[in-house]
């Protein structure tokens, strides 16, 4: 290939970081929650060893990179990951890649299936182009091991439940597995607090004659940042109940960002700096609908 | 309260989590289908993960008894795998 300046922009937004060494870049992959199939690895694999150095780095958001890929292979580099059903990352301003942990599909703990989501939610938005980066992350349950508060757009698995008293056998298996000492066993019944009830589900889950029946929903927060800045994403509203309404508030904050961020801020500084009560109007106005 | 009868005693509070449930999986592993095994436990980490993990490799939970004594002890149904 001719010698040619590389388009520094292009690259990054095509997920080719450039590195401290003239002329080799990192090769941001897309991962979407954190899953990737066998022959994805393989060919993963093929093009580290050929184009690389023959190693990977994992990133801290799911992500691999292979570090090392010359300028001049970057497009055959791109067709060799084509064939083997392994697509290039973003980063710069714009939708970075959506991560998910195992959610309902494999851990017993999931209250909702993370990577049917995260799939979707890569669907609608990978890529946009905004005033500054935007993450979602997709947690199961309240363990929150895939650490929702920490992205622009955190959602986190819940349950709205609900208590069946003819099904209860007053075993008190519940009130021991609620960390939220939101039930408690008062003479030989359960006594239910729904004020300290944080939608956790785990008296659904550990109850053993299903007097408990748990609805999936998705506690959504905004604005986490975890750089230069840290800041805790907030829960500005109730669990949602359905995926449309999801998508709507998701929608919704995404629109408010493009449309009232400076170019280089992010969520939460845009949030700091024109306050939140419009931005809350906006996302109250997307949940009803 | 009534005594539940049971057939096998175990005992896990000189476990940590996670022998914890392993050490009350082999334990109803060597019942019959039907049987009832008393599984006694530390509070904390252990009663709140135990009952449920025991629910869900199938078996019948009948009653967690609460000890007095800084322990529980769970009633566990063996129900065999279809």
């Amino acid at each position: 290939m001719a010698e040619k300046k590389p388009d520094y922009s292009a690259l990054k937004k095509g997920g080719f970081m450039r590195q401290k060494q003239k002329g080799y870049f990192s090769l941001r992959l897309q991962v979407v929650g954190g899953n990737l199939t066998a022959e994805n690895i393989r060919t993963v694999s093929e093009v580290a060893d050929k184009y690389g150095k023959g190693y990977v780095h994992m990133t801290s958001r799911q992500g691999i990179e292979i570090p090392f890929i010359r300028f001049g292979d970057i497009e055959e580099v791109k067709e060799k990951l084509a064939e083997g059903g392994v697509k290039p990352g973003v980063c710069g301003p714009r939708v970075r890649t959506v991560t998910a942990c195992q959610g309902a599909a494999v851990c017993p703990s999931g209250c909702i299936d993370t990577y049917a989501l995260a799939k979707e939610l890569d669907e609608h938005y990978f890529g946009r182009d905004l005033p500054h980066k935007f993450k979602f992350g997709v947690t199961g349950c309240q363990n929150n091991c895939l650490k929702a508060e920490e992205n622009d757009l955190g959602i986190k698995g819940g349950m709205v439940v609900n208590y069946k008293e003819e099904a209860c056998i007053q075993c008190g298996v519940c009130a021991k597995a609620c960390r939220e000492n939101a039930l408690s066993m008062k003479d030989g019944k359960v006594v239910i607090d729904r004020g300290k009830c944080n939608h956790c589900g785990r008296c659904v889950k550990s109850c053993p004659t299903d007097a408990w029946e748990g609805e999936s929903g998705y506690l959504v927060s905004f604005g986490g940042l975890f750089g230069n800045k840290i800041y805790q994403g907030e829960t500005l509203l109730p669990i949602i109940r359905d995926k449309d309404t999801l998508l709507r508030v998701a929608d919704a904050a995404i629109g408010f960002f493009e449309k009232n961020a400076r170019p280089g801020e992010r969520f939460r500084l845009m949030l700091q700096r024109i306050g939140e009560d419009e931005f809350r109007r906006v996302i109250t106005e997307a949940y009803h609908g | 309260m009534d005594e539940i009868k049971f057939n096998e005693q175990a005992d896990i509070t000189d476990q940590v989590c996670p022998m914890t449930f392993v050490k009350a999986k082999v334990s109803i592993d060597e019942l019959e289908d039907g049987e009832v095994l008393a599984i006694r436990m530390n509070d904390g980490e252990p009663v709140q993960n135990v009952p449920r993990s025991m629910k869900e490799e199938g078996h019948k939970i009948l009653k967690l008894h609460n000890n007095q004594d800084g322990t529980y002890t769970l009633y566990v149904r063996k129900v065999e795998e279809g």
